[in-house]
């Protein structure tokens, strides 16, 4: 397996804080919007995110959830095994909300399709945007696309991309890996 | 990936203790989800259910059904009585034909103790049935495993845990299937096992469960830190097994004078139905030491993860 660094520790914080910005130029004060993480690996950006926000702003109530998409995905009884579920935690409406999704990479759009699905569960939102750190531009299978993009990534199906975290995995940083070909 | 050992849950007894922690883990996340606004998700929209009851029921059946419809199964409920069961027709016979309507689980509640395990061994001979997956939902005096499972998990909730806990199973043992699931379930998740009700209504082997055999409700209630208290299954009696219900009340009912005596906390169970004034008095069903009400929202969250973990085996 070939490895690439898409994105170094230093890099990755400027994309962060860029994204943040981008969302303060949209959403002010954050009054009437949500941050939203995807489960198992969007909480980690939104986390991020959530943290940042605050900083910069100086404000401790912005609202942040975390939603799991399990149940709502369309590959049940199509892979091999069920996918074991992780915590929703969303303890306010969003009604009338405009709520922001957070995932750390986009793919092929399905996890965002079932995630707009999951998050009606909590109520009618006026509007919905998605931030992902990494766009990988082929093979999109639904038509999504994300409003703010901390970095755009060519890679093939065969390829891996992995968004890392000085929290979980020791380092900030997003690789790319290729298998080799034997 | 993790993911149950079994495609049919017949019985607590052959699970593994990984599957029922799977289990109760995924119930966990339905619970959330039953306490929402909107309690639906998609998971089962293209599964269709049967409920085939056999015998009477009141919380089971709608606590299945509610748990199908929470995730967007298809739904059809048998009962026996106005059936074509009464006109001869077998088990196996009755369950392909419902099988032949393009149904891919059942869930069964029969009198008869081993009724899921043999369906669902018979079925395997059907090509046509072979793809259908069997819960069961009570057979007989043998096995209630969803009760034992949202039991486990009820008591997880209410204590935190369940390793190295004291449970007491109190009441009429020798014809519930609920005592036994629970035996298998507690002894696999860490627990300390005892029952206790008349010798009459405990069968003769119990011990050899590894569970604790006592007579006494007193010394029983002071052991323990959760009694599960069980009704008296008249409708299985063909014998008279105590004098008297007035006498059965008197030593082995669970009364809030009793309570009192022991100087400490107990947490309440019971499966229901609930014979008041026999087994349990209405001010300690009633209690906040009681989880009774507890235990019957659990058991739409954990019937709702079975159905997600085992459907989502269909293939295997």
């Amino acid at each position: 397996m070939d490895t690439k660094l898409l994105l170094d520790s230093r890099h990755f914080n400027i994309t962060l804080d860029r994204l943040c910005y981008q969302l303060i130029e949209n959403h002010h004060q954050f009054d009437h919007t949500v941050l939203i993480g995807v489960q198992p690996r969007g909480i980690y950006l939104s986390e991020r995110i959530h943290k940042r926000l605050t900083e910069i702003i100086g404000r401790k109530d912005i609202r942040h959830g975390i939603l799991d998409i399990t149940f709502f995905r369309d590959d049940f009884r199509r892979r091999d095994e069920p996918l074991v579920p992780s915590a929703t935690q969303i303890d306010f409406i969003i009604e009338e909300k405009n709520v922001v999704l957070i995932d750390d990479v986009l793919y092929t759009g399905r996890t965002i399709r079932a995630a707009l699905d999951a998050i009606l569960a909590f109520g009618r939102p006026r509007n919905v945007e998605l931030l992902v750190l990494i766009d990988r531009k082929f093979s999109r299978q639904l038509p999504v696309q994300a409003d703010y993009i901390g970095a755009t990534v060519d890679a093939i199906t065969s390829q891996k991309v992995k968004v890392e975290w000085a929290e979980q995995e020791g380092k900030d940083q997003v690789i790319l890996y290729t298998p080799v070909k034997s | 990936m993790e993911s149950l050992s079994t495609r049919h849950l017949t019985g607590i007894k052959n699970l593994t203790l990984q599957d029922v922690e799977l289990i109760l883990s995924t119930a966990l996340q339905f619970k959330e989800i039953i306490n929402r606004p909107i309690k639906k998700v998609p998971s089962l929209r293209d599964v269709t259910v049967a409920n085939l009851f056999f015998e009477n029921s009141t919380r089971t059946k709608l606590s299945f059904e509610i748990a199908e419809k929470r995730l967007s199964a298809d739904i059809i409920n048998f009962s026996s009585s106005g059936s074509s069961v009464s006109k001869g027709e077998t088990l196996v016979d009755t369950a392909n034909n419902i099988l032949a309507m393009k149904v891919d689980m059942i869930v069964m509640r029969h009198p008869h103790p081993g009724a899921a395990i043999f369906l669902a061994n018979q079925l395997k001979k059907y090509p046509k049935s072979a793809h259908a997956q069997i819960i069961n939902a009570g057979d007989g005096t043998h096995e209630h495993p969803t009760q034992a499972l949202l039991d486990a998990f009820s008591i997880q909730q209410s204590c935190g845990s369940i390793t190295g806990k004291k449970v007491a199973i109190i009441g009429d043992i020798m014809h519930s299937r609920v005592a036994l699931s629970n035996i298998y379930c507690l002894q696999k998740m860490g627990a300390e096992v005892c029952v206790c009700g008349p010798p009459t209504l405990i069968p003769k082997h119990i011990s050899s469960l590894g569970v604790a055999v006592s007579h006494n409700l007193i010394e029983t209630l002071l052991w323990c830190d959760v009694a599960n208290m069980l009704r008296i299954q008249f409708e299985r009696q063909q014998l008279k097994y105590f004098p008297s219900l007035r006498e059965y009340a008197l030593h082995f009912g669970l009364t809030k004078k009793k309570l009192d005596t022991l100087n400490k906390p107990i947490t309440i169970m019971h499966p229901g139905p609930i014979n008041r004034g026999v087994e349990i008095t209405s001010d300690v069903a009633d209690s906040g030491h009681s989880i009774i009400l507890e235990q019957v929202e659990n058991g739409v969250a954990v019937r709702m993860a079975v159905l997600y973990l085992l459907a989502g085996k269909h293939q295997s």
